[in-house]
């Protein structure tokens, strides 16, 4: 006789998150289980929307910057200044070199952070936590040069429209040339400790790969989309902030699996590590913000004694200076793929409608299909190496 | 452009801004693949072509653009949806961006249609990316695209009755008397 509840029959509906720590951020995946293997996938978002695009509607352009900054919070550094280049251009505000030099080296340090926690937490997912320990104290240092630049360290908020807010000071310089020395070894040893380890390859060697045109069709930008081998960069295809001045490579994958995202990664910080190293030995003499007294935002010492600046601080803060009516999408490579900003302007203070393109919620679209028919350890394995950000995911 | 094509090239062309000059050449192509009546409101804001259309054509275009060879804009990088309240008629709007990864091409389409009706063929059978895309639009919006296999909520909760990002929803309540914004700003 049968038995009434053939439990072999069955399949069982599994939450991950949105809590759960291997998640990465909270965001919920309700998945049908046969057994260990995955039958289908339901990604739920939304947990931590904030409607930053309605909010952005009732501010200046100023205080949108914190709003960034929020998004992809492992690499706010070129949030923060992908949304100062968007206002520039709409402003027609031109940066000083120096000042896009130091825009690519906060940009640079920021990828490495964001790239460096990445490939770190997927070692601790795959079981090896020893690697994320190694790296996160680099992550520290590379916050303390943040620090140095702009006072915080999460949530930069660093720069401002038209250049920097102050120069790097020589307590930062040498921050970042004492970091550029010591840091290539601790990255050799991260890479000996992950590259080539059996254990580590047997969990992500051909673990939800993505196929080229796939990844187009999904959308994907940034290593996951170089991961399957499209070499597509903003960076070279569209330069911004003097990226056409620096040497760098792109590395690419050919399976667009885990491993090859994970190597993508790895290949990218030490691109990243050139640039910086390049920008640092050519750093222009010369201002470090433009000289545009409507747009730039007086330095603080002068507000309190000078009038025109106190005038202009007051001007800008309170939104006073209309900007010019248009429209204008720019983009930046952000640590997971292009981040663009789309701005409409109706001449007045705030934007009439500012869309942001997150890449997280772009390609986390994805996940279902790269799930399904793995087991749940390598679902999760997945979902660490593309580098979802809660933060970004919902805006 | 390779180098022969470009030294043989008349020296007028050199002087002339490379990007407009694509632009040109792109919106030759468009009127050449779908006819000249089919755009309206060309413009180049900040170096980016920009076309308006219909949502009647919208999908034969992006399909259009998609499968041409010379150009394929096999990526879609974004699109959004937008509300102009004092455009009677064409209240809501649609908002795509592509891009031609193959020659660096970007182009953005506008379609816009009436609140009443915001109907939209839905791009998913083109995009896979579309997808969320489509469903964040009609979360914010309220527009409607026909034929997308999933079109819920994505952000806001289910059992939200109305569509935030439009216009007559200001962020703050309106009929608050604690606060005033007499003297802020506009």
């Amino acid at each position: 006789m049968p038995l009434l509840n053939d439990f072999s029959q069955e399949l069982t509906t599994l939450n991950l998150g949105p809590t759960h720590p291997a998640t990465h951020g909270i965001f919920q995946n309700i998945l049908q289980m046969d057994g260990e293997r995955i039958v289908s996938g339901v990604p739920t978002i939304g947990y931590i929307h904030r409607a930053f695009e309605k909010i952005a509607e009732r501010r200046p352009f100023y205080q949108i910057t914190p709003l960034t900054d929020r998004m992809n919070y492992c690499s706010s550094p070129i949030n923060n200044m992908g949304w100062h280049m968007t206002v520039e251009k709409l402003l027609g505000v031109t940066v000083p070199k120096r000042a896009q030099y130091m825009r690519v080296i906060m940009m640079e340090l920021a990828r490495i952070a964001d790239h460096l926690i990445c490939n770190s937490i997927l070692g601790v997912d795959t079981g090896a936590f020893t690697g994320f320990l190694y790296v996160f104290q680099e992550r520290e240092k590379i916050y303390e040069i943040y620090e140095e630049v702009c006072g915080s360290r999460l949530t930069t908020n660093m720069g401002r429209v038209g250049g920097m807010e102050r120069d790097f000071s020589p307590v930062a310089l040498q921050k970042l040339r004492d970091w550029l020395k010591t840091f290539p070894a601790v990255m050799k040893e991260f890479e000996s400790m992950f590259n080539r380890n059996r254990i580590f390859m047997d969990r992500v060697v051909n673990v939800g790969p993505i196929s080229a045109e796939k990844a187009l069709n999904y959308g994907f930008t940034g290593p996951n989309l170089r991961a399957a081998g499209v070499d597509y960069d903003v960076r070279a295809m569209n330069p911004y902030s003097s990226y056409e001045d620096f040497e760098f490579d792109i590395p690419v994958g050919t399976n667009g699996d885990t491993y090859d995202r994970f190597i993508v990664r790895n290949e990218e910080i030490w691109q990243s590590l050139r640039i910086i190293k390049q920008a640092l030995e050519n750093l222009p003499e010369g201002p470090y913000h433009a000289d545009a007294p409507h747009y730039y935002l007086p330095a603080k010492q002068e507000v309190y004694k000078n009038m025109e600046a106190l005038i202009y601080h007051f001007k800008i803060i309170m939104g006073e200076i209309d900007a010019p009516v248009g429209e204008v999408y720019h983009s930046v490579e952000g640590g997971n793929g292009e981040l663009g900003f789309y701005l409409i302007s109706d001449g007045g203070r705030t934007p009439y409608r500012l869309h942001f393109r997150r890449p997280c919620f772009i390609y986390y679209q994805a996940y279902p299909e790269m799930a399904v028919g793995t087991t749940l350890s390598d679902a999760i394995v997945i979902l660490s190496s593309m580098n979802v950000i809660a933060g970004e995911l919902d805006a | 452009m390779n180098p022969q094509e470009s030294a043989a090239a008349p020296e007028v062309a050199v002087a002339e801004d490379p990007i407009k000059v694509q632009n040109a050449r792109v919106l030759a192509l468009l009127h050449q693949l779908f006819g000249e009546a089919t755009f309206t409101d060309v413009e180049e804001p900040y170096g980016l072509l920009t076309v308006t259309t219909t949502r009647e054509r919208i999908h034969d275009i992006i399909a259009g653009l998609q499968q041409d060879q010379e150009i394929k804009f096999h990526f879609l990088t974004t699109m959004c949806g937008i509300n102009y309240p004092e455009n009677e008629g064409k209240e809501l709007g649609m908002i795509y961006h592509l891009h031609s990864l193959t020659q660096n091409i970007r182009l953005r389409i506008k379609i816009f249609f009436p609140i009443a009706d915001p109907v939209v063929p839905t791009l998913t059978d083109l995009y896979a990316t579309a997808n969320w895309m489509e469903r964040e639009a009609y979360d914010f919006f309220g527009v409607i695209f026909t034929g997308h296999p999933n079109l819920i909520r994505i952000l806001n909760v289910e059992d939200m009755d109305y569509f935030p990002m439009r216009r007559e929803y200001p962020l703050e309540d309106g009929t608050r008397e604690d606060k005033t914004d007499l003297f802020f700003g506009r």
